[in-house]
């Protein structure tokens, strides 16, 4: 390569950037020319991992994404599917790990902020948000500060803005010690024909800048942050993290859906990792066109900004919009009315130049394609590790007797209730929710009325093991995937769509590879069998430390619909008398359960195969049921097997039960086994038998006093080791050990 | 000029902010600390010094749970206008 | 009976609040900077986080245009009901006594509350009875009701408290049990928990219908005083 042109800054400084030598080479060669500072620095962006993709592109073509529900497929902010009676329903989850790793209250906050742009940006009313947290094991000093301060950001961002959090889920694993996952995921209901896309359109057409005042917040984020393993001296890198306001979002919101329902705007979208450069480039991308932009337009929150860092600024709570000149007038009044600043900073050009201005004359240009769909992608290459590449948890005091392995469980960190997280949280405002978080396996969520139905509803889950995904990538993907299902069926609800964040470690080296590839076909092939398309998701790769990478973890948040809010049944046994079911056949394993984890044994290299069209199956069965009313309760069997499901369900409706098992070989197992595709379900005697009689399961017991026992064999049988009595007040003292911690 | 406004907690009132720092100091080794109360500090350009008491009164702090403190800067006396820096 | 809610920058339970009182009566959005009130027949102060909560909560939204007309609204006797960051609104108007301080917990709380009816003769509780049980959730960080000792003594004496927390049940610290309390003429109300949110056996429990229903008992409900 020729020396460095006077006045570019060259290779050394792309580096540092974080660009490699031939992608240095290859913006040369597209410019023919090298690039500036302003042209580099919207490069090395542009081109990092967080806004390219380079690393998973190709792989993420290979999931399906179409279906006859499907509005809008990936590509746009957020995905969207039809939800009958002319309303759509966007939805998607993104990643804000790296910036809650530095500094959790802000880092949270402000995930859950874009998030809830990307779904506005589209045209939909934020109605519900979702978190996914991953910390290291709660007995670190460390991890309980993460988990706090994560926890009140959350709260904070979402409870202002009045949006609800109505579920979420969050796992203690030691290796998310150093890199915490905090992923958020929100869903919006739209007029279908309201949603916009973000393609700018129309030469002439003038470009509005609007919300939050731009400052040097979050400079180089996105490359610096999203797109390398954090180290040591993670301190220094604490100035470059967002600052979010919600009260700015709230009225930015507002706005941005009176400016649509006035039909003031072209196209809409928000800013979020990359800034302005990222906002502006993908929308001269999605229509062909060129963007001039005068950066001494854009208000600043400090005079002396270079034109570089206003391009790649990452200050929260702005959105770009492409206007009409005879609507510029309109947009800024509607702008004034909310409180919000609104500048017009350029305009749509013809061609396909993004040309960056400051005072009229040019300081940078760039052609749009290169920026934005000629980064290179790359080939992993994917190696199967010879052994685990996850020393076994350190546990090791569970106790060995049924009852105290039961209660050893219910006080677990995974397994702990989540009450002292979630009433953090506004699950209510909106008037919308029908389940609260922990009264059933999803969250339920109302629709308006329509035409023969009094009471539609959605419902939500999320969910994503990434410990048993550690063990098996391709069969803990499909488990997440089938989780979901299984958590939607509970209260009757059909899947229509899904998104997806995948959280893994470095993927140029061979073993996260593997990981990652293995997922996302595990991810596949579970869509593909139970017909349900994949919308949208997000990749957040280098998870990992000097300690090596975090747990593989897909997570994956499920919509569904349903016609009758009022039947969609709770997780909580609710009546005395009650016949109680298992439904579904599954042969539950202890290799890699919650017991295992506890116990401190290492993770196996693989797990059983899900049967999909068995537990689809199942889950049909149990959705049928619930939907004709027939139960008074249905919860999934998921983490500590079917003991823990039991107990979740006496807790959750302060009753007993008597169960009786049959007798077998591995009584441990049948008790703490997991394995993803049963249900334990409740409800008169003669209506569990005719769904047991369609959907494969055997009635086990009845719902009756203040204890759980749980005993083997013919019921002549006396005591039996392996048997369990434990007093339903027992276990919800033993199900508190998270208020004891963080509150 | 340039005034700074320093509003706390009145005295007697339950301040757990205070209380949760106060608590937290020991916890790092930082012993021998007592009536930590967390408030609020607010920096203002004023062109007229007098009416910071009204503005303390009316808006910058609710007097019925919280008590405030005027500092004007540099060490001009409180009310007397000195050259803006 | 026709209510009127108002919409601050950062009101968050302003359309809920508006459908709760749809539910007995009818309900439109009032906005801020426009100091008509449209004659409605009683005003709604919503929850939320008006101006972000900056500074103080419920401190900048009781200088906007529209809480002036609140303000001779209630004086002249109509009935106000300020729920969570609305009763803050409400104190710090000057309209109610006390103040509200963060929870002793200092994080959010969102949660099903017990609570006890203290009046019945506030413009709001007039079709409950006293020591009726009520359901109904609350949610706020800043919720600690405080008011000097001989205050509180006196709104007792006066039969101001409102709404108490059930034994066992108060969320945030707040001074002898309180949830909600009423100026001295009872049609000014100010309460913590959020009825709203309590009026659809679907979304939760029905006692909040109980408060909207009470302002549309009987005639005359400027005389409420």
């Amino acid at each position: 390569m020729a020396a460095t042109a006077p006045g570019a800054p060259g290779l050394e400084r792309a580096q540092l950037l974080g660009l490699t030598e031939p992608e240095y080479a290859l913006i040369v060669e597209k410019l023919a020319r090298e690039p500036n500072e302003v042209e580099l620095a919207m490069f090395s962006l542009m081109w990092s991992e967080h806004c390219a993709y380079k690393h998973s592109k190709k792989l993420l073509r290979t999931l399906p994404t179409e279906g006859p529900r499907v509005v809008m497929g990936p590509g746009e902010n957020a995905g969207a599917v039809d939800v009958g009676d002319g309303l759509a329903l966007a939805f998607k989850v993104e990643s804000h790990n790296h910036p809650s790793a530095v500094e959790p209250f802000q880092g949270a906050a402000t995930g859950v902020g874009g998030i809830l742009r990307d779904i506005f940006a589209i045209g939909a009313r934020p109605i519900a948000v979702l978190d996914s947290l991953r910390f290291g094991e709660l007995d670190s000093d460390r991890s309980r500060y993460l988990l706090d301060r994560a926890v009140a950001g959350i709260g904070h961002y979402g409870n202002s803005i009045g949006v609800p959090t109505v579920g979420g889920e969050v796992y203690f694993e030691a290796p998310y010690e150093q890199n915490c996952l905090i992923n958020a995921m929100c869903l919006g209901l739209a007029d279908r024909e309201r949603l916009i896309r973000s393609a700018a359109t129309g030469p002439g057409n003038v470009l509005v800048l609007f919300g939050a005042s731009t400052g040097r917040d979050g400079i180089g984020g996105a490359s610096v942050l999203a797109s390398a393993e954090l180290g040591v001296g993670d301190e220094a890198k604490r100035p470059s993290v967002q600052i979010g306001d919600p009260f700015e979002e709230k009225k930015l919101l507002e706005c941005s859906l009176e400016l649509l329902e006035r039909g003031l705007l072209v196209a809409l979208q928000d800013l979020g990792a990359a800034g302005l450069t990222s906002s502006a480039a993908e929308m001269a991308s999605k229509g062909e066109v060129g963007l001039d932009i005068d950066v001494a337009r854009v208000p600043l929150r400090e005079a002396d900004m270079e034109p570089f860092e206003i391009m790649v600024s990452e200050s929260q709570e702005r959105m770009l919009c492409v206007v009409e000149p005879e609507h510029v007038t309109a947009v800024l009044e509607v702008c004034a009315r909310w409180e919000t600043r609104a500048t017009a900073i350029g305009e749509v050009t013809e061609g396909g130049a993004l040309r960056i201005l400051r005072d009229g004359g040019p300081v940078g240009q760039l052609p749009v394609a290169a920026l934005v769909d000629e980064c290179p992608l790359y080939d992993l290459t994917p190696e199967r590790p010879d052994a685990q590449l996850y020393p076994a948890p350190s546990g090791g005091s569970a106790p060995t007797d049924a009852g105290g392995a039961l209660l050893a469980l219910m006080g677990s960190s995974n397994l702990s209730s989540r009450r002292p997280v979630f009433e953090q949280y506004d699950c209510l405002v909106q008037s919308r929710t029908a389940r609260r978080p922990e009264q059933a396996d999803a969250a339920v969520l109302l629709l308006p009325a329509r035409p023969g139905q009094e009471h539609p509803a959605l419902a939500v889950s999320i969910d994503g093991n990434g410990r048993r995904v550690a063990c098996d990538p391709y069969q803990g993907t499909i488990e997440a995937v089938l989780e979901c299902v299984a958590n939607l069926a509970c209260v009757g609800a059909e899947p229509l769509g899904l998104t997806n964040c995948l959280n893994f470690g470095n993927p140029e080296k061979p073993h996260v590879a593997w990981q990652l590839s293995q997922c996302v076909r595990g991810l596949g092939d579970a869509c593909r069998a139970l017909g349900v398309p994949v919308v949208g998701g997000n990749v957040s790769l280098y998870n990992e430390t000097a300690d090596g990478p975090i747990y593989p973890t897909p997570v994956v948040g499920m919509v569904g619909e349903l016609p009758d809010a009022l039947r969609a049944a709770g997780l909580g046994f609710s009546r005395e008398g009650d016949a109680i079911a298992v439904i579904g056949s599954v042969t539950p394993q202890l290799a890699g359960s919650e017991l295992a984890k506890l116990r401190g044994e290492a993770l196996p290299e693989q797990l059983p195969a899900p049967d999909i069209a068995a537990v689809s199956r199942a889950a049909a069965v149990v959705r049928e049921a619930v939907r004709a009313g027939e139960l008074s309760s249905a919860h999934d069997v998921a983490e500590g097997g079917l003991a823990v499901a039991l107990a979740e369900c006496c807790l959750a409706g302060q009753l007993g039960a008597r169960v009786r098992l049959e007798a077998a070989d591995g009584l441990e197992a049948a008790l703490f086994g997991e394995g993803v595709g049963r249900f334990v379900v409740s409800g008169p005697c003669d209506r569990v038998q005719e769904v047991v009689g369609r959907g494969g399961g055997k009635v086990v017991g009845r719902v009756q006093g203040d204890h759980l026992q749980i005993t083997f064999g013919p019921e002549t049988k006396a005591t039996a080791e392996g048997e369990i009595d434990v007093g339903v007040g027992e276990l919800g003292q033993a199900h508190r050990t998270l208020s004891g911690t963080i509150a | 000029m340039r005034a700074r406004v320093l509003v706390r907690p009145k005295q007697g009132i339950l301040d757990p902010q205070g209380q949760a720092v106060e608590r937290a100091l020991p916890a790092l080794g930082f012993s021998g600390v007592r009536g930590v109360h967390v408030g609020r500090l607010i920096e203002l350009e004023v062109e007229d010094p007098s009416r910071l008491e009204e503005m303390c009164q009316r808006l910058l702090a609710n007097p019925l749970i919280e008590d405030y403190e005027v500092q004007l800067d540099g060490t001009a006396p409180e009310g007397h206008a000195s050259a803006a820096p | 009976m026709r209510f009127g809610v108002i919409r601050f920058p950062g009101s968050c339970d302003e359309v809920d609040a508006q459908l709760a009182a749809a539910r007995v009566g009818e309900a439109q959005l009032l906005w801020h900077a426009d100091p008509d009130l449209h004659g409605v027949d009683a005003v709604i102060v919503p929850g939320g986080f008006s101006y972000g909560d900056y500074l103080r909560v419920g401190a900048i939204a009781r200088f906007a245009a529209v809480m002036e007309s609140v303000v001779g609204f209630a004086r002249q006797g109509g009935p106000v009901l300020g729920i969570c960051n609305g009763f803050q609104v409400l104190c710090e108007a000057g309209l109610l006594p006390g103040a509200l301080l963060p929870n002793v917990g200092l994080r959010f709380v969102c949660r099903q509350a017990e609570l006890e009816v203290v009046t019945d003769r506030s413009a709001f509780t007039r079709a409950c009875s006293r020591a009726e049980r009520l359901s109904i959730p609350v949610k706020h960080t800043t919720g600690r009701y405080y008011a000097p000792e001989e205050t509180l003594d006196e709104l007792e004496a006066a039969d101001q408290i409102v709404l108490r927390y059930a034994p066992g049940q108060n969320p945030n610290g707040s001074a002898r049990e309180i949830a909600g309390v009423c100026n001295r003429e009872g049609n000014v109300v100010g309460l913590m928990p959020h009825p709203e949110h309590a009026v659809d056996p679907l979304t939760g429990s029905t006692s909040g219908l109980k408060l909207f229903a009470s302002v549309c008992e009987g005639d005359g409900v400027r005389a409420a005083a």
